[in-house]
């Protein structure tokens, strides 16, 4: 992957740059020494490093305003960052640049559960969103996989996604408002507590925005009640194809799962490792359905969906009876990621999205693909939403084999934009996907979005090199 | 002008040196502000559904096809529309001119907006240039989210001509609880805990003039059934209630969409605010002679009035000290022309503004002034 060269004028000034932040900034929330700077070289995507020129770590709003104002004068690239969980490269940082970490701002600063809102901080964790509003049976709905650890400010960077999007919509859906600071350090509230917006949709634009357009110091979402009870049923089939049939029957039958998940043969067997939750070890094909209401629409809602299964010969069909089956269910799933790491320590996570009629298809060519590339790959998607995620088992100490692998994923990714989809679901183009745009959008496309990017930084030094391919 | 294909509206574009109002069947020309164009550029004659995928809860459609022609093609296979578009102003609004506004319907409060529903658009920029960004998949942050950009942009930055949009069958029924002799602020209260119960509800109004809240729940009949009887229960503090059924409540809820309680007025406005300023907001309006209904559990107006800047000035100053906004629906075109149709921004984000409308449409030809003047 290529990255620009750094500012040569910048390189030259960095011990003045880190004096003049820390000038502005609490001692300790600047960080100049390349020891401490380490932690920040990558983040999710661990393929690519690179130590950035500083890192500070405002506490507050005047503090990321008085960041951006100095680095917008002088020049100097930033970078925002959370958690740094992205699976993209959304926070790489850059030689020459300032990393704005936001994890000091970790504050939640109102809950309204009349009007369904709070209002947090970038740095508050998703799960520290719903931890604050569960005791009223309120939750936030998203659920990235990495939701213990991932921040809001991320999620709506990134418009991050999860396991229940096909009810509860993603990142975007669930916002009503936000606060962000321009790289010209001016402060934007956007949209408020209530639900339309006047004017033009500025938190769909931003939302997604992966960073380059401004750093948010406010997040206002909305917060739903929790429905009266969940349950999961596991169905495991004897192919892709078949699997897939079911989840059409399903979809067509009118019943909307608040969950839909798939998994293939090696997913199944590196999860069940894992978890232990009882996964078919037999199936070539599983799906993970979960159902919400009181205990009487979650059994006639299950029992609808076994008797479609049943149209579909399963292999295996069971229904969780225990609040803790369910977990175990579910521990499986979520923690799918670090189950294939257990058996091949790196791995790529590819995101397409494809029309889940194509589905079959695409795992067909998927295994071809691996079989041509020689490196194993096991398939996870959001069978619902049709949200794609191929994990490329590779070998990162020989540099021949994360190149197959790299090759493989944008092979993969080009498949899904052929068949009608979309390079990236949830976990955004980052640096990753960035060299692939074009196979997805236009010249005159890239160009429309570039100078929608150009209008908020006219610099182009908020998160750059990223999403769009370098010009 | 009315184009039959997007080549020929991308041309028409190009071809332009003056101002263009940006259309489809004009139903909301009214609404907002009005535009001093030369000529109209109309999408009406891009008609027709292109790709209809009920197994994967998608539709694509050109952007002249009419709202009442997709409905009718949803209900063939038993779908509908999530957001529930309002019928206010007729069964003639295009479906582009639906996105166009980002007009929704009851339904909003809990499944979102027209623009949480839209997956992809087609467009043609300023420029002539025609530009295709999301797609047809469910989940999507491949790039900037124009398609979200451009819904509610009124024509202002590009002309849509093709939507696509995810759509989920109609639920097998429709039930209403509906609680009676409720103040503004009780009214408000019950909806909030209906909204905050476990029962899913899908629609939540109030009708000042007969005090009456109307909350609907949506699902399979054994389900509406059941929990209907569990919200009443549950809301038991606010009164008797009354259980309408699927008939009778889908009746009400399109005559709420279609804001048919709305009073008699010369100005229409809607205003989006938090619920619980609503009954404050009320007050606030009655005082000046604007009257109306809530939907969204409050979190949206709908309200009439007479049509001078005096009224309008109180009704802005009502929206903005309960924390929300305005749209001026309807009025007289010199009240239309002088006032804030919407809330102005903060001089920050107008010069953002101008800098994003610039990067669209860089000859400034696309309905000027319909928004903003």
């Amino acid at each position: 992957m290529k990255q620009p060269a750094p500012k040569p004028d910048i390189m030259a000034r960095r011990a003045d740059i880190v004096a003049a932040l820390r000038r502005l900034l609490p001692a300790d929330a600047v960080i100049g020494d390349p020891i401490s700077l380490k932690p920040y070289e990558t983040d999710g995507l661990t393929a690519y490093r690179q130590i950035p020129l500083a890192v500070v770590l405002p506490a507050d709003e005047s503090q990321v305003v008085a960041v951006l104002k100095f680095c917008h004068a002088n020049g100097i690239r930033v970078i925002p960052r959370g958690a740094g969980t992205s699976l993209s490269g959304g926070a790489l940082p850059m030689a020459d640049a300032v990393v704005v970490g936001m994890m000091r701002m970790n504050r939640i600063l109102d809950i309204n559960f009349a009007d369904r809102y709070a209002i947090v901080q970038p740095g508050v964790t998703n799960l520290g969103i719903t931890k604050a509003v569960e005791g009223e049976g309120f939750f936030y709905a998203p659920d990235p996989s990495s939701q213990l650890a991932c921040m809001i400010g991320g999620n709506v960077s990134m418009n991050s996604g999860g396991a229940h999007c096909l009810k509860y919509g993603v990142t975007a859906n669930n916002l009503l408002g936000l606060r962000l600071v321009t790289i010209e350090g001016e402060v934007l509230e956007i949209g408020g507590r209530h639900m339309d917006a006047a004017g033009y949709d500025w938190l769909g634009l931003i939302t997604g925005s992966e960073g380059q357009l401004g750093i948010l110091t406010e997040v206002t979402v909305r917060i739903l009640r929790g429905p009266e009870g969940a349950r999961a049923m596991l169905a495991g089939f004897s192919s892709n194809e078949i699997a897939g049939q079911c989840v059409d029957a399903i979809i067509s039958s009118g019943i909307i799962p608040v969950a839909l998940e798939f998994m293939d043969r090696p997913a199944i067997h590196a999860c069940e490792a894992f978890a232990h939750a009882g996964y078919p070890l037999n199936a070539e094909a599983l799906l993970i359905i979960e159902v919400e209401g009181s205990e009487a629409e979650q059994s006639d809602m299950l029992r609808r969906i076994e008797a479609i299964c049943a149209r579909f010969n399963p292999i295996s069909c069971r229904v969780s009876q225990t609040a803790e089956e369910s977990a175990a269910i579910w521990k499986g799933r979520k923690g799918a990621f670090g189950a294939v790491g257990r058996i091949s320590p790196d791995y790529l996570c590819m995101d397409g999205t494809i029309p889940t009629s194509r589905l079959p298809d695409v795992l067909r060519r998927i295994g071809e693909m691996s079989a041509a590339y020689d490196l194993q790959v096991a398939n996870i998607f959001h069978a619902g939403d049709g949200n794609l995620h191929p994990l490329i088992m590779f070998n990162a100490n020989d540099p021949e084999s994360f190149r197959k692998a790299e090759a493989f994923g944008a092979d993969i990714l080009t498949l899904c934009v052929e068949v009608g989809g979309c390079l990236t679901g949830e976990h955004g183009v980052g640096v990753e996907k960035r060299d692939l745009m074009a196979v997805q959008f236009s010249a005159a496309e890239l160009d429309q979005m570039r100078r929608i990017k150009t209008a908020f930084d006219p610099g182009w030094l908020l998160n750059p090199a990223k999403v769009f391919p370098l010009q | 002008m009315t184009p039959e294909t997007e080549e020929e509206l991308a041309e028409a574009v190009r071809a332009a040196d003056e101002p263009l109002l940006i259309q489809g069947n004009g139903t909301k020309a009214s609404m907002l502000r009005p535009v001093q164009a030369a000529a109209t550029l109309s999408a009406r004659n891009l008609t027709g559904i292109t790709l209809y995928a009920p197994n994967e809860l998608v539709m694509s459609a050109r952007a002249g096809t009419r709202l009442a022609d997709i409905e009718a093609a949803l209900a063939e296979r038993g779908q509908q529309m999530i957001a529930e578009p309002s019928h206010y102003f007729g069964a003639d609004q295009t479906i582009g001119g639906i996105v166009g506004a980002n007009v929704s319907g009851p339904r909003r409060v809990t499944a979102g907006a027209m623009r949480d529903q839209i997956l992809g658009v087609r467009a043609v920029n300023g420029s002539g240039e025609i530009l295709r960004f999301g797609g047809r998949v469910l989940k999507n942050v491949t790039g900037l989210d124009v398609s979200k950009l451009l819904t509610g942009s009124f024509g202002t930055l590009a002309v849509l001509t093709e939507i696509t949009f995810k759509v989920l069958p109609v639920p097998e029924a429709t039930g209403t609880v509906l609680l009676r002799n409720l103040p503004a602020a009780r009214a408000v209260r019950a909806m909030s805990a209906a909204l905050g119960s476990p029962f899913s509800v899908s629609g939540a109004a109030f009708f000042p003039a007969t005090q009456t809240v109307a909350l609907r729940i949506e699902d399979f009949a054994a389900s509406v059934t059941y929990r209907t009887e569990k919200l009443a229960a549950q809301l038991h503090e606010f009164g008797p209630a009354e259980i309408l059924d699927t008939g009778a409540s889908k009746s009400l809820w399109r005559d709420i969409g279609d804001a048919k309680m709305l009073p008699a007025g010369d100005a229409v406005w809607k205003i989006s605010a938090p619920p619980s300023a609503a009954p404050s907001l009320l007050g606030a309006l009655e005082d000046v002679g604007v009257t109306g209904f809530l939907d969204w559990g409050g979190g949206l107006l709908w309200c009439a009035g007479p049509a001078d800047q005096a009224t309008h000035d109180a009704v802005c100053a009502a929206a903005r000290s309960a924390g929300g906004v305005w749209w001026l629906l309807r009025g007289p075109e010199p009240l239309r022309a002088a006032a804030h149709a919407v809330p102005p921004e903060p001089p920050a984000l107008a010069a953002i503004r101008r800098r994003v409308q610039h990067a669209f449409d860089p000859r400034g030809i696309f309905s000027p002034g319909r928004i903003t003047a």
